[in-house]
């Protein structure tokens, strides 16, 4: 049976990983290398680079890190951040990763995702989705797209649910999900809008955003439609374990590797 | 003498040859027929489509040699689509041929409500009963997980020759093996420990190719 996947995913700067990873008792817990061979033994299913280097003449050490961790790590490795054009996904897949994660640049650029396709395969682009629930308690959900993401988020009019389906048609691999209401809450993921896009699509659903305990996984996965979950802070900062997410999820029934 | 791992453009060609690095593999990269018809042992990445993998192949003059070591039962190891060339024929964007070195069609996953297409992700490959004691599966227990990742699996006619099957809408041979020729369909480059396992056993099973201490 296919099994439900955990991703961790470490926001890297100028080659170190950023929102400190606290509990690896390594001298060098701030390189992303060692972070993921810790994460590769413990169990992770795949990993995600997210590069937050402002200048993209510092993104040559981001070259450098997938390099040393696809020389280290034999797992499945995403590259995501200032991904702009196809030759930008050539140096990463070039440099080691397998796939890569689009998000403004597909908004702006929606060709960008069929132009990768085409020349890499769909299953190397990743469309990553920002979503904001724009409804007004009472209504039907809705939820809308924003690029740029983080502190300066721009609003786009488009409705997630059909920039989902249409990144879909255009080529793309697999979604992250990524609510912006949720981020950052420990609340849980946004279920409804997980289900609303994982419902309506045929590729898989990479929950993203809210994480807080394991039953938030769960609920990803069995109420959201979840394929895969993307976390952060929940395993950084050493509240649960992989292996005590994945002994809780199958424990109800998730099939884990 | 060393492993030829072929370059036709494949997407994962790096990461292939960085698992066989990091398993102390000798290797040679190569895009030239008369290498490969040369080489000791030969290893066909492969992701993405098989017709644009036919074309590069009969473009660059790859496939006869491919074809005539494989006849040679040049040890021989095909990756994803590079499993999925060996067959007869793929219906993957239309009917076409492939290199015949295994009789059988590569065909989509049925729809299926339940089931999204590409698989994608970790699922169990289970030894079949003849090749339970081989030693490609050295310390591999049946029912371990690797990484799938496509939409098209082979469809092979003779089972004698299906060495591992999974389950995704239907049961499907996820590894194949005739003599030295040994095909998967998951990406042992990326199933973790137990990939780089699979790739030391075939490194191993081939005469006069020694993988450097130091990884073993």
């Amino acid at each position: 049976m296919l099994k439900r996947r955990i991703i961790p995913c470490l926001d890297v700067k100028e080659g170190r990983v950023v929102k400190g990873v606290s509990f690896v008792d390594h001298r060098d817990a701030g390189d992303p290398v060692v972070l993921a061979a810790f994460y590769n033994e413990s169990g992770a299913d795949e990993l995600v680079f997210y590069d937050i280097t402002a200048s993209s003449d510092d993104r040559n050490i981001m070259v450098d890190v997938v390099e040393r961790t696809a020389a280290e790590v034999f797992i499945p490795l995403t590259v995501g951040g200032g991904i702009r054009t196809v030759a930008d996904m050539y140096r990463m897949l070039r440099a080691g990763a397998d796939k890569v994660s689009i998000n403004t640049a597909a908004v702006l650029n929606p060709q960008l995702i069929t132009d990768g396709a085409q020349r890499y395969g769909s299953q190397c682009i990743v469309l990553s989705i920002d979503a904001r629930r724009v409804s007004p308690a009472g209504e039907p959900p809705k939820w809308e797209v924003f690029t740029h993401t983080g502190a300066n988020a721009r609003s786009t009019g488009i409705d997630a649910v059909e920039w989902a389906i249409r990144g879909a048609a255009l080529g793309a691999g697999e979604l992250v999900i990524n609510s912006m209401d949720a981020d950052g809450t420990y609340g849980g993921y946004d279920i409804e809008l997980l289900h609303a896009i994982s419902s309506r699509v045929t590729i898989p659903v990479i929950a993203s955003g809210g994480a807080g305990t394991l039953e938030h996984l769960y609920e990803g996965f069995m109420s959201g439609g979840a394929d895969a979950v993307l976390a952060a802070s929940i395993f950084h900062f050493g509240d649960y374990t992989i292996a005590a997410a994945k002994t809780y999820l199958r424990s109800r029934n998730v099939p884990m590797r | 003498m060393s492993l030829a791992v072929i370059d036709y453009g494949a997407g994962n060609l790096p990461n292939v040859v960085r698992a066989l690095q990091n398993i102390g593999a000798p290797l040679t990269v190569t895009s030239d027929p008369a290498v490969v018809a040369a080489a000791q042992a030969i290893v066909l990445p492969g992701v993405g489509a098989t017709r644009d993998t036919m074309e590069s192949l009969a473009k660059s003059g790859l496939a006869p040699a491919i074809q005539s070591a494989i006849r040679s039962d040049v040890p021989f190891l095909g990756i994803c689509v590079g499993m999925q060339v060996l067959l007869d024929d793929s219906l993957e964007f239309g009917l076409h041929p492939c290199l015949g070195m295994v009789t059988g069609t590569v065909r989509r996953f049925p729809d299926s409500p339940t089931y999204k297409v590409p698989q994608i992700g970790w699922n169990e490959v289970y030894v079949t009963e003849p090749f339970s004691q081989h030693s490609l599966y050295d310390g591999i227990p049946s029912g371990t997980d690797f990484y799938f990742v496509h939409s098209y699996f082979c469809d092979v006619i003779d089972t004698t020759l299906i060495a591992g099957t999974t389950e995704y809408v239907t049961a499907f041979p996820s590894v194949i093996i005739r003599g030295n020729l040994v095909a998967a369909q998951f990406h042992p480059e990326k199933s973790g420990s137990m990939g780089l396992r699979f790739l030391r056993n075939f490194v191993r099973n081939i005469a006069h190719i020694e993988c450097e201490p130091k990884h073993v």
